[in-house]
This record gives structure tokens, C-alpha cells and sequence, in this order.
């Protein structure tokens, strides 16, 4: 049997290929300028016409897209990826505290600082001496959390795809 | 609302769709960044390398698509972004997000797009918590401090 491989070359191409698309969409509607998201979270802003509604139409038209995107897989019946070895979803359903309060201090520093983990990363293409320590402080905390939260197990198991139509 | 720019957002979000959909179709992972991110340590063998090569392209394609996006949209200016946060602030913010991000699970791509397009309640829940305390902070810091 053929190994196959998440990283292998033809998955690495895929990845790359993903990786510069979803940055050129980050880029091109502008989600890369913490401006942009602070005038869409300014709801008070309403009232005087100040709104900035654009990150709603990102966040719409990127469902609209991964909506069936993310069950084309399931539709035409593929047992695997085009070149992946399996299908990972995570098996979690249940909401659970970890869950809330992580969201909830995600929420407090995406809105203090107008940075979440996809346009912090796509601005060291454009601005890196302003954003790398955002960068850096994001990984470490994130790897600190990680200590805590998933030693021993990881949040992520490869599943069957079973797993993954059952969602 | 003279900086409401629709046509780029829906067009950047369709490709930030189209993106998730082939991370997902072909190589059979979740297009979430914080995930993507938080997975490169501890290395597993077999699972780092397209981290590494999704994380560096996203960077590539932001550029490319400062050169993009006003060549297409009128409503795009050719500007970079303006970053104003001190070297603390960015430091405390990013661990917030980092810490937050892993505590629960995904961000805005993974939860919000990813999350979102699977119909998962726990995607759910985890937007709606995350705008509404990013909205919260934000109200404070423009109209009350």
C-alpha cells in the first residue's frame, strides 16, 4: 500500500497553494489592518453611520464557499482527501467550559489588539517589524496553554472517516 | 460608512473559502490557523512540515495580495497596515490570543469559517463568545477610556 502523507510533496504543494490563497483573501479585503476589524467590532458606531460591516461579508462569503467545500467530500463518497491520508475533524460535540473561556480571552485580545492568529500571520508578509512579537507571544502562549490542556493527549486524533461524516 | 468595502470582503472571503475547501478536499485537514499554528510543537513526525509550508505561504499570499486587491477593487487603497500597539501591548495581546485560541479550540478561521460551514454547535458558541468580548473591549476602549 502506497504511504500516504500529510506532508507529502504533492500535500505540500496543496498546502502551499491554500496558504497563499487564504492570504491573498486576508490581504485583499483587508482583514490584515487591525482597523478594519476594530470599525467592524464598533457596534456604538451605528448610530453615526461609522460601521464598517466588511468582516461580516468575509466571514459570509467564506461560509457560503467552505459550506459545500466541506461536504463535497461526503457528497461524491471519497473514502480520503485527493492526496491526504484521511479526513481530521475533531470528534469533540460538547460544549464545555474550556471551550467558552478560551473564546471569551481569544475575544478580549483580538479586540485589544485587532490581531487574530490568520492576519497576525499574513502581516510578517507586509509589515513584520510591527507584528512579530504578537507573533511570538502567540505561539508561547498557545504552547504554554497546551501544557495544561492536552498533555497527555493532543486536541487533534486521527479518526477514521467515519469520525468525520459523523462530525 | 465611507470605509465599508463589500465587494473585497466578499470576494476576499470566497477565497478564504475556497482556500479551507481545498486544505480540507485534498489534504483532508481543518484550515484553522490557530490549529495550524499550535501544532508545529512538539514535532510529530509526518504532521509538521505543512504547517510550516501553509504558515509561510499565508504570509506570501497577504503580500501578493497587497498588490492584488487595489488592482481589482477601486475600493482598496494601496496601503499597509498600520500598526499602532506598543511592544508590551502587542506582547500581553498576543498571549492572550495565543492562550485563548488553545483553550478553546480555534479562532476566527477555524470556529468561524471552518467550524461555522459543519453546522458544529461548539463552533458556534465559540464565535458568538469571541465577537461578543472582542465587541465589549472595543466599546470600552473607543467610548469609555
Amino acid at each position: 500500500m502506497a504511504a500516504r502523507s500529510f506532508s507529502s510533496p504533492a500535500a505540500l504543494v496543496s498546502a502551499a497553494v491554500a496558504g497563499v490563497i487564504f492570504g491573498i483573501g486576508l490581504s485583499v479585503a483587508q482583514m490584515t489592518h487591525p482597523e478594519k476589524i476594530w470599525n467592524f467590532l464598533d457596534l456604538a458606531a451605528i448610530p453615526s453611520g461609522g460601521w464598517d460591516p466588511s468582516l461580516a461579508f468575509v466571514m459570509g462569503g467564506g461560509l457560503i464557499v467552505a459550506f459545500f467545500g466541506l461536504r463535497l467530500n461526503r457528497w461524491l463518497g471519497w473514502q480520503q482527501p485527493v492526496v491526504g491520508p484521511s479526513f481530521i475533524v475533531t470528534s469533540r460535540t460538547k460544549v464545555d467550559a474550556p471551550l467558552v473561556i478560551g473564546s471569551a480571552v481569544f475575544g478580549i485580545g483580538w479586540g485589544l489588539s485587532g490581531f487574530c492568529p490568520g492576519p497576525a500571520i499574513a502581516d510578517l508578509g507586509l509589515v513584520p517589524q510591527d507584528v512579530w512579537l504578537f507573533v511570538v507571544a502567540m505561539f508561547i502562549g498557545s504552547w504554554v496553554a497546551g501544557q495544561f490542556i492536552d498533555a497527555p493527549a493532543r486536541s487533534v486524533t486521527p479518526t477514521p472517516e467515519a469520525t468525520a461524516s459523523a462530525r | 460608512m465611507d470605509h465599508f468595502t463589500p465587494l473585497s470582503a466578499l470576494a476576499g472571503g470566497i477565497l478564504i473559502g475556497l482556500a479551507s475547501s481545498i486544505l480540507w478536499l485534498v489534504n483532508g485537514r481543518i484550515a484553522g490557523i490557530s490549529n495550524i499554528a499550535g501544532g508545529i510543537y512538539p514535532i510529530r513526525r509526518g504532521d509538521e512540515l505543512w504547517r510550516f509550508v501553509f504558515l509561510i505561504a499565508l504570509p506570501v499570499g497577504a503580500w501578493l495580495g497587497y498588490w492584488v486587491g487595489p488592482a481589482v477593487f477601486a475600493e482598496v487603497p494601496r496601503e499597509l497596515p498600520h500598526i499602532t500597539l506598543t511592544p508590551l501591548w502587542l506582547v500581553g495581546t498576543g498571549l492572550l490570543v495565543g492562550i485563548g485560541t488553545r483553550v478553546g479550540r480555534g479562532c476566527t478561521s477555524g470556529h468561524g469559517i471552518c467550524g461555522l460551514a459543519r453546522l458544529s454547535l461548539r463552533s458556534l458558541v465559540a464565535v458568538v463568545t469571541f465577537m461578543v468580548a472582542a465587541m465589549i473591549v472595543v466599546f470600552i476602549t473607543r467610548h469609555v477610556v
